[in-house]
């Protein structure tokens, strides 16, 4: 029920109304949640309304995280984890 | 950046898992740490991953009361199935909805079988255009669901005003997450050591909504996203505040998340409803958990506008929905579960709902052998 969809903005009109793709068919959204949002932008995307613009930049720090994390296992020698599983 | 397919890596997600384990070890008692997830979106992506399984038995996980759609009282449905038999009504919904069987075993499915005008909409803005072509009936439009989905219903709401729509109105039955979470607490039926907090949710309210549950507490809360790297690192990062005996918010979305919320949807919320007592299935009346019209939008009240007599209403018997909202068991101790009780014949709405905990345990967790039920 609160499943929200990450998509990208195509295009933004003049009624704060956004075309995104959503499994791969056009559709408006509602942008009065998120009026900072621009073309290009993905948007949790939730009953047709916009509910937040996604942060490259958090989503990138995250990944870093993850991409530290298996580095640092592998130094270590790591916990031979297709062994365990 | 997609978004979805960089947080499902699975060399990534084993070594979580690997982390997961090798911190939990750490405990000082070998007792599993015990999490609850909230939100119904986070168990049924538990289940598909087959997590729960990979996370054995260093986590316990238990699912919350966190499905809109199974949380719905029966007398609420009861007042919905009534609505919708009111002529030249047409009622509109969400998908699960229509399926939620009411006190007697009735659905909106099977109204609209006898003759109900029912239809199910993506949106609430699909509710409006409906009402735009239907002048000569009144659309009701049946609101369920947390912070995530209200503002929407409040957006199309002001909208209806602004336009001055006359034949639309709102029965609301939402709900609200952080009092259904410290109504668990203090009841204390289950023991828990964290909380896997509900993403889309603290992307309204903001992931400060949470802070009492460390200070009043003392329970940590990893928000988290829902792909199956967002729900390992908030896994991760939870074992680890409870083997550092450090409890605080860790907010694992900050992607979609901020410390407060969306403020444009806090505020149409704070406009069009007032918060009050709302019953939930399996917990009765929780105070200041529901979000009501507030007077200025009576006109637009279904309950005020359509008056029902309404029954008492006793839950379905040997459904066990209750006590698996909350947390008390997993779907698998319900006598009824898979045995009487299938996505096909749901028997409660936990069955009904895709988020619902015995549906995700029915659809998933026989499967699932080796975990990550063949994703990665
Ligand atoms: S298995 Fe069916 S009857 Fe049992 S608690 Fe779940 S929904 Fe209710």
């Amino acid at each position: 029920m609160c499943l929200a969809i990450p998509t990208q903005i195509i295009a933004i009109d003049e009624q704060q109304m956004a075309t995104v793709a959503l499994g791969g068919v056009e559709r408006r959204i509602s942008l009065v949640m998120t009026p900072e949002a621009q073309v290009g932008d993905y948007v949790l995307v939730h009953t047709g309304y916009a509910i937040s613009v996604l942060d490259p930049e958090e989503a990138q720090a995250s990944l870093e995280t993850f991409a530290e994390l298996a580095e640092i296992q592998a130094e270590l020698g790591g916990p031979a984890i297709d062994e365990i599983y | 950046m997609k978004y979805i397919d960089e947080f499902r890596d699975p060399a990534l997600a084993r070594r979580l898992i690997a982390q997961i384990h090798a911190t939990a070890a750490r405990r000082a008692n070998a007792q599993p740490i015990r999490l609850m997830e909230f939100c119904g979106g986070h168990t049924h992506a538990i289940s598909r991953f087959g997590l729960r399984e990979l996370l054995a038995p260093a986590v316990e996980l238990r699912s919350g009361p966190g499905c809109p759609v199974c949380v719905t009282a029966a007398d609420d449905l009861d007042r919905a199935i009534a609505l919708a038999d009111v002529p030249d009504v047409i009622l509109t919904t969400f998908g699960d909805m229509v399926r939620v069987p009411g006190s007697r075993g009735q659905t909106l499915q099977a109204a609209a079988a006898h003759g109900a005008d029912v239809r199910i909409v993506y949106s609430p803005l699909d509710a409006l255009d409906i009402a735009r072509q239907h002048p000569q009936q009144e659309v009701v439009f049946l609101g369920v669901g947390f912070e995530t989905t209200a503002p929407g219903v409040a957006a199309a709401l002001l909208q209806a005003e602004a336009e001055a729509l006359p034949n639309f109105c709102l029965l609301s039955l939402h709900k609200l997450t952080p009092p259904a979470m410290r109504a668990i607490l203090d009841v204390g039926e289950v023991a828990l050591d964290g909380i896997i907090g509900p993403g889309h949710v603290s992307a309204i309210t903001g992931s400060a909504a949470w802070d009492f549950l460390p200070r009043e507490y003392a329970m940590p809360c990893a928000v988290a996203g829902f792909e199956p790297l967002d729900i390992l690192s908030a896994i991760d990062a939870l074992v680890q505040a409870v083997v550092a005996g450090e409890p605080a918010v860790i907010n694992t979305y900050a992607r979609g998340v901020r410390p407060e919320g969306n403020r444009v949807a806090q505020n149409m919320l704070a406009q069009v409803f007032e918060i009050g007592p709302a019953n939930w299935r399996g917990f009765g009346a929780i105070p200041d958990s529901g979000l009501t019209l507030r007077e200025n939008f009576a006109h637009r009240d279904a309950v005020r506008q359509f008056p029902v007599q309404l029954t008492p209403a006793p839950e379905p018997p040997g459904c066990r929905c209750g006590d698996v909202l909350r947390g008390v068991i997993v779907p698998t101790k319900c006598a009824l579960f898979r045995r009487v009780c299938t996505p096909r014949n749901p028997v409660g709405p936990c069955m009904v709902s895709a988020e619902g905990a015995c549906a995700a345990y029915f659809q998933y967790e026989r499967e699932c052998v080796n975990g990550l039920n063949g994703f990665f």
